[in-house]
């Protein structure tokens, strides 16, 4: 069982960032608008991950983002909040003893929880990235736009491959 | 300590964020050139603004002394202009006569060309018949000594013929017993500290060292001391006796002058004009 979720995740992490670095890097919206579906492997963590252990794969995968984008530092700061957001999210919306699924993927939770964390959780690593990409306060609204419409491309295409994947698990 | 313990504990997730969100941030702006000039470039600005203000208050503080230097600038700046006044007042200067009418009138000038090498040597000055300067002004040296007479007079400047030109002849006397006699220069002497008085009669009992002086005719004020008589007993011949005389005043570094304005000397040469002997 343990195994398998480690499996299971090393496998949606390689797949995950295989895609984000080999396709998606290329692929833009007149520079305002870049999906980053990597996020989405933090995003479905299972639950009863340790903080620490949270970070510190936040960490590692923003690190290999970083070393194919070039931006080193970017892509982890953008993660580590991504997972805070998570941790935070989680904390306010479940009550801890009544999680009786193993992770919050759109098939365990329902569509309408996971837009809502997932939205937010995307939000808070888009604007990570996108502000500290320009990393000054003068383009702020040009950066926030980046940040939103970014949020929006990258939770279609999240909520497109969980539909995929929990449809398949399902049948 | 505990409680502490567990406080952490309890919001790991913040302090874990923290950590590691500090360590991602030190990570970009460590290793990209470009947030790492904006991250310097911000900084040198709030440092130099902070500079900025530091310097304003330091400036303040140091406005006393900066009052003290610029008061003794400011001294210094006082005394040379009033020795620039002393030394070159175009003023004219006036002898203060209360019992009688002033006679006098002295106007200083400046030397701006010299002869001292010719046999006829002559001065020029940065005065003339603008400031009031009038052809056979008396023209005496401002420490000691005679300089000579105002032959020409343009606007602005005026031509003296000095003591140092065969042409000059000053009326002078000797101040122990008045006797009279003429200032010359020239004639196979062409010292330009020395000088002959002619024509002193020769019976009088004249000493070297003795104080030459003027005698108060031809615009010459009466009592300015021209020199010292360097040697006596020169024989011409005749019942007159010629003698040296030591200058008081250096015709070789001659910077400034005053010339004397008479204002009686019309009324004493019309009246001279009268006397049936006159050549």
């Amino acid at each position: 069982m343990n195994t398998k979720v480690i499996l299971i995740n090393l496998f949606r992490w390689l797949l995950l960032l295989f895609v984000q670095i080999f396709l998606l890097r290329n692929i833009g919206f007149y520079n305002l608008s870049t999906p980053f579906i990597y996020t989405l492997f933090i995003l479905v963590l299972p639950f009863n991950l340790p903080n620490l252990a949270l970070y510190l794969l936040a960490f590692l995968t923003g690190l290999t983002v970083d070393a194919f984008y070039d931006t080193l530092g970017v892509h982890i700061s953008a993660c580590v909040a991504l997972a805070f957001v998570r941790i935070l999210f989680i904390s306010v919306s479940l009550n801890r003893e009544s999680i009786d699924e193993p992770e919050p993927s759109l098939g365990n939770m329902g569509f309408k929880w996971f837009a809502l964390y997932a939205i937010l959780c995307i939000l808070a690593h888009h604007v990570v990235v996108f502000f500290l990409e320009a990393f000054k306060l003068s383009e702020f609204s040009y950066t926030l736009g980046r940040a939103l419409t970014s949020t929006v491309f990258t939770f279609f295409m999240i909520v497109l491959i969980e539909f995929t994947f929990h449809n398949r698990k399902s049948v | 300590m505990r409680n502490l313990w567990i406080f952490i504990s309890r919001y790991n997730a913040f302090f874990f964020f923290v950590i590691f969100f500090t360590i991602g941030i030190i990570l970009c702006v460590k290793n990209n050139a470009y947030q790492k000039s904006i991250t310097i470039n911000s900084t040198n600005a709030v440092v130099g603004t902070a500079y900025e203000r530091l310097n304003v208050i330091k400036r303040y503080l140091y406005l006393g002394r900066i009052n003290d230097s610029l008061a003794l600038e400011n001294a210094q700046l006082k005394a040379a202009l009033l020795n620039f006044k002393n030394s070159d007042s175009s003023a004219t200067i006036n002898v203060t006569d209360t019992l009688y009418h002033q006679q006098y009138t002295l106007y200083s000038a400046k030397v701006i060309k010299n002869s001292v090498n010719q046999r006829n040597n002559f001065i020029t000055i940065n005065k003339g018949s603008l400031a009031g300067i009038v052809k056979d002004m008396a023209v005496i040296s401002p420490q000691k000594g005679v300089v000579g007479f105002v032959t020409d007079v343009s606007p602005n400047f005026a031509i003296i013929r000095s003591l140092l030109n065969k042409e000059t002849l000053i009326s002078v006397l000797l101040k122990k017993n008045n006797a009279f006699g003429s200032l010359v220069w020239g004639d196979k002497n062409f010292d330009i500290k020395k000088a002959f008085v002619k024509e002193i009669p020769n019976h009088y009992t004249i000493h070297v060292g003795d104080t030459i002086i003027t005698s108060g005719a031809g615009g010459f004020p009466k009592g300015i001391e021209v020199g010292k008589v360097s040697k006596t007993q020169i024989s011409t011949g005749d019942n007159f006796m010629t003698l040296e005389v030591d200058l008081f005043n250096d015709f070789s570094t001659l910077q400034y002058v005053y010339l004397i304005k008479d204002r009686l000397s019309n009324e004493q040469k019309n009246l001279e004009a009268k006397l049936p002997n006159e050549h």
